[in-house]
Parts: C-alpha cells; structure tokens; sequence
C-alpha cells in the first residue's frame, strides 16, 4: 500500500456457510477521500466494513488499515479511527453530553463535548437522555461519539437509512464537515443520492463482488451510454437522420434520439433534421446518471433489495 | 492493562442510567423492604397457635379445668361448638381438621370412687403434623389429671433449653435468607438482562471499538452491584429490626459475603446472558438458573427442613454458600464454618469471572 492510502483490501473474502457475502474484492481508500461502498441490501457491505473496523475476521484476503492488521492490531487501530455501526443504539440513560464525555474518558482525550456536538448539530439534544433522542438524533450522537479520539479515518455504516429527508440532509452536512476537516471517510450507503452527493469515490457492490467503481463521474462514462440528443417527430424523420449522418439514431413513441459519441454530432444531427424539412419541436438533451447505471447494473439481479429512494 | 480510570467512566454511566430508571430503584430501595414486610408479616404474625375445635357434653367442674388447662399450653387455640350438634358433621361443614370431644360425665367419672375410666375422643388428620401435636398435646395435659387423680408425684421433668444461647425467631433466619435472597435476583437479572440486550443492539461491538476492555466493564458492574447490596442489606436489617424486632450480631464478618456474592452472581449472569442468542432466550436461561436456586438455597425455608436428596441438591447451589455464611456470622457468630463458606464462593466466583471474560465476546468471528 502506498502512503497517501488509508485503506487497502486486496482480495478479500467471507463466508457465512455456503453463502459467499464477501467474493475477492479489491479497492483502495486515499487519505482524507470520502470513499462510498453502494449496493443493496444483502450485498456485503456491512461485512466488509465490519472486517476493517476489526470488528470481524476475513477468510482470506489481504487488508491494511491506516497501515494495520483490523483484526490482530485492532486495539491499537480503534485509537485511530471512528465509528458507527448500521443502526447505532447505546445506554438509555445517558444524555449527548454525558456520553461524549464518557468516551473521552475512555479515550483520555480532553474534548469540549459541547464543542462536537455543536460540529455534529445535536447542540439543542445534549441534555435529552439518548431514550428520547430521535433517530437523526440518535445518528448524530453515534457521530458524535465517533469524533471523540479525533480519527483520521472515520467509518460510517449506512448512517441515513431510516431517518426522513431532513435528518438525512443534516447528517450529509456532518459528513461533508468530515471532509473539510481532512478526516477520510468509509460510507455505505444503499442510497444513490447520498453517494453521488457526497462520495470522491465511489465502489458498486453487488452479491459479494464489486461491480463498478471510480468517481461518479467516471462510472457513468465508462458505464453509462453516454449523451444522447432527443427530438419529437416521426419514424420518417428518424429515418431521414439516420439515412444522411453517420450517427446511431433510435425512434421509439413519437421521440427521435441521436447518441452523441462527440460535440459535433449534435451539430450533425440537428442539420439533418433542418434539412429533412420534416416537423420537430421539444429538442432535449440527456445523460446517465448514476441511478440510472446501478438501477440498469444491479437492479436487473435484484429488484427487491435496491432503493433509488432517497430524494431528501 | 486495567486501567481505574475506564473502569470509574463505565461505572458512573451505569450507575447513573441505574438511578434514572425506575425499575432499579425499585430492585434496589424498595424491594428488599417489600420482601421482609411481607415473609415477616407472614412468619411470624399471629404466633402459629393451631385452632382446635372441642365439643363438651359434661358441663362439669373437671372438664372445665381440662379445657382451661389446654387453652394455658398456648400452642392450640380452642373453639367450642355447642353441644346441640354433630360434632364430625361439624368438624367437616368447618373444613377442620382437629376436634377434641369431652363425654357426657367426664366430671362425675373422674371424681367417683373407684373412678371409671373416661374416654376422650381426639380428631385429627393422620397425615397432618399438627394433629400430631394436638394428640402431644392432649395427652400431656390427660397425664397430668391422671397423676393428680392418682395422687402421685412426677419424678422426670424437663426444663426448656433453645439451641443457641439466645431464643431465635423465624424472622432472625429470614434476615440472612433475603439478603441471600438479593445477592442472587439483583445482579443476575439485571445482568442477563444487560448483556443479552446490549448484545442483539450492538452496544458491545460499539464499546469494544473503545480502549474498554471486557475486565473493566465487568469490574464496574461487580463493583456497582457490591454497593446495590450494601445498600439493600442496610434497608433490610433496619427494617427486620424495626418492624420485627429481628435479633443478629452484626460484625465485619458480613462484609466479604456482601463482596463476593454480588461478584459471583455478576459473573453468572453475564455468562447467561451472553451466552443465548436473544433477550427473550436469556430471560429463560436465566430463570432456570435463578428459580430454583432461590428456592433450595434456604432463602425462605432453612435447608435443614427440606428433605435429604434436597438438600445435597441445595449444597451444590452457589447461594447456599452465601446464605449459609451470613447466617453463620449473623445468627450462629460462628466464624470458622463462615470461613469455609466463603472459600467455596471464592473459588465459585474464580470460576464464573474467568468462564464470564472468556465467553463474553466483544466482537465475533
């Protein structure tokens, strides 16, 4: 592993049973990155962080954390990085402030434990007992507790699912002050939109395996199917473009539409249209996103565990 | 490396959720009080005296002094049923189980010359032990007249002598027996509860992503549930004084058994706990353990009235340890069978804190 990485897996596997939730995957994590493992339900997410965190043991594979073994050096590792694990519960009793303070003397970290639960905006709850708290309350004290030994790395395992649009905007925001400050973040997320709003890079997990990954930007131009320029009009005019360019023209209920591998074929296509003397009105142009691409790339195998959800 | 510092955070957090809910408060300040009211309501009110129902068909002078003579013996209470009715058939409408009936002409037999043998007539419930003292009874106080009728003098008697140099109350054990009884239920349900608990949500794998360790969070239970106790063994033995006049030798030599009893069953609990699959799973686990060591244990019954293969069961019981040695120290101030009492619960409680740090995961496979 080089040095501006932070985490490194290189084949690494887990079984339960026959079931194979972790199949040889590889990636790379840099220092001070917000890497975002996305998948479905059930796909091995929570089983591969759980393995970086230490809190699991791999069969096989190779796996360095901040330059350490998770699970043989996991003592001295979990000094180093935060965590929230899927679902974060803690005592009933104790307020936000109580447990941030708590953990500092479990740390021996000196922290102003108002001060973290101002960075994580849970100030106006820091006297509520964590029973009362909300889920977004309770997500942001998980944060909160997460930030206490002033991580370099900071794990978070789908910390909006289960929260509504404001609770999960609120924790992006949080996510986001992560950043800014230079800590790296792991995020596993099975929401497309908290992915692509948040994520430098991003890895498509699926059944065990990675199926895609690189910045957002990347997986839509290696994956996606590119620009396309669409037009309404008529099957004749469809067939008019595509009788006089060279360009792939598809014609499908009353829409005419013209993948652009270039800039100039659109100047191409809309000449030809001009010339065809034919009716056309509503001209559009539209890309993949990456909903688009996990819906197409994971929803095909799985309909049910998928959630484009999310419009927060 | 054991570190105070994390034990003392654990222990205040705890401590503080612990005040801050209701129910163990309840376990703590309310309940050991609930338990010596009401077993000592039920022990020792009232006196025991067993209620014996008497028919007298003579009316004379002697049967007079015969009835007047077992009410003084104060261990049976007599009621007596008008002469008019069927004493069986009144015995049975009265679900009673014990009847003494006087003949007709018990006075004028006793007292003619020569006299004419007399027979009362006892019933009772063969199976009972209570007819067995009502006959105990009833004969002493015939022997009696019979020697007076005979004009003859007692050569044996006895003077009564209780076993320890004291007279002791059946509330003087129950004091040992309940404190017994909170240094199992205290720290063994709410430890399976805990740890069961903390486990299906996770709050174990988020502590063990801290410098806490499996020792030091089980250090401050122990240590919180050892204060519980202190505290709840005050709360009873004021209250077995104050409302029961309880009487014990309070000395030092309570102090280890109020230490190392919470500390075993701590350990035990925790074992329960984390060794089933759910909370639900947990709570049976737990309930067989605890059940029927607070019954054999001599909690709320001295172990010595239970029957023999009982009490080898009860000998095998960790509480019976804790019971045994506080009633050693408290009642008996018998210091060297305490001594072996509590070298069996230091090797019990070894055993059940190594086998709890050893299967208590934090983290799994």
């Amino acid at each position: 592993m080089s040095d501006s990485s932070a985490i490194s897996v290189d084949s690494l596997a887990k079984s339960y049973g026959s079931l194979h939730a972790v199949d040889g995957i590889s990636f790379n994590v840099q220092k001070g990155e917000v890497f975002s493992l996305l998948g479905p339900n059930g796909a091995g997410k929570t089983t591969t962080i759980e393995i970086l965190e230490g809190l699991r043991n791999k069969d096989g594979g190779k796996v360095s954390v901040l330059g350490l073994d998770p699970w043989s050096n996991g003592y001295e590792l979990h000094k180093r990085i935060g965590v929230i694990p899927q679902g974060f519960k803690f005592f009933d009793y104790p307020t936000p402030r109580e447990a941030v303070e708590y953990y500092a003397a479990l740390f021996g970290a000196k922290v102003d434990a108002d001060e973290i639960l101002k960075d994580v905006l849970l100030d106006e709850a820091a006297s509520t007992y964590f029973l009362h708290l909300s889920g977004g309350q309770r997500q942001k004290m998980g944060m909160a507790l997460s930030l206490v030994n002033d991580p370099e790395l900071v794990f978070l395992d789908e910390p909006t699912t289960g929260l509504d649009p404001q609770a999960r905007r609120a924790v992006w925001d949080v996510i986001r002050g992560l950043k800014k400050e230079g800590r790296g973040v792991l995020l596993t997320t099975h929401y497309l939109e908290e992915a692509e709003e948040l994520a430098d890079t991003v890895a498509i997990m699926n059944h065990g395996k990675i199926i895609a990954s690189g910045t957002p930007e990347e997986i839509i131009a290696k994956y996606g199917s590119g620009e396309r320029m669409s037009v309404r009009g008529s099957s004749a005019l469809a067939g008019y473009v595509r009788a006089n360019t060279k360009l792939k023209v598809d014609y499908e209920s009353g829409r005419v539409t013209v993948l652009l591998a270039r800039k100039e074929d659109a100047l191409a296509a809309l000449e030809a249209i001009s010339q065809s003397g034919m009716e056309w009105s509503e001209l559009t142009t539209m890309r993949d996103s990456l909903e688009d691409i996990f819906v197409r790339m994971v929803g095909e195998e799985s309909e049910n565990g998928i959630s484009t959800g999310g419009k927060a | 490396m054991l570190s105070i510092r994390r034990t003392l955070a654990d222990l205040s957090v705890f401590g503080k959720g612990y005040v801050r809910s209701r129910e163990g408060l309840f376990f703590t300040l309310v309940f050991p009080i609930i338990l010596i009211v009401l077993f000592g309501a039920i022990f020792s009110g009232g006196g025991g005296a067993t209620t014996v129902y008497v028919q007298n068909l003579d009316n004379g002078p002697v049967s007079t002094q015969f009835i007047a003579a077992l009410n003084s013996t104060t261990a049976i209470t007599l009621v007596p049923v008008p002469a008019s009715d069927n004493f069986s058939q009144y015995l049975s409408s009265h679900s009673a189980s014990e009847g003494i009936l006087i003949p007709a002409g018990f006075s004028v037999d006793y007292s003619s010359d020569p006299p004419v043998p007399v027979n009362v007539t006892l019933y009772g419930n063969p199976a009972s032990s209570t007819s067995g003292i009502v006959e105990g009874i009833t004969a002493s106080v015939l022997n009696s007249f019979n020697l007076h009728r005979a004009n003859g003098t007692a050569v044996l008697s006895f003077q009564a002598q209780s076993i320890a140099s004291k007279s002791y109350k059946y509330i003087d054990f129950l004091v040992p027996g309940l404190i017994g009884f909170a240094v199992l239920t205290s720290p063994m349900f709410a430890l399976v509860n805990v740890s069961s608990t903390y486990k299906r949500d996770k709050i174990f794998k988020a502590l063990s992503l801290t410098p806490l360790t499996k020792t030091e969070w089980l250090l401050s239970k122990i240590l919180w549930y050892v204060f519980m106790t202190l505290i709840s063994f005050v709360l009873m033995v004021v209250a077995g004084v104050a409302l029961f006049g309880a009487q014990f030798t309070l000395s030092l030599g309570v102090l280890p058994f109020l230490l190392v009893g919470p500390l075993m069953f701590v350990s035990l609990g925790m074992l329960v706990g984390t060794a089933s699959n759910s909370p639900e799973s947990a709570a049976v686990v737990g309930n067989l353990v605890t059940f029927p060591m607070m019954f054999l244990s001599g909690t709320f019954f001295p172990v010595q009235s239970m029957p023999a293969y009982l009490q080898s069961i009860a000998r095998v019981l960790p509480l019976y340890y804790v019971i045994q040695g506080l009633t050693n120290v408290m009642i008996y101030t018998n210091l060297g069978s305490a001594l072996f009492d509590l070298a069996v619960m230091l090797v019990v409680s070894a055993v059940f804190f190594g086998l709890a740090v050893r299967f208590f995961e934090w983290r799994e496979r």
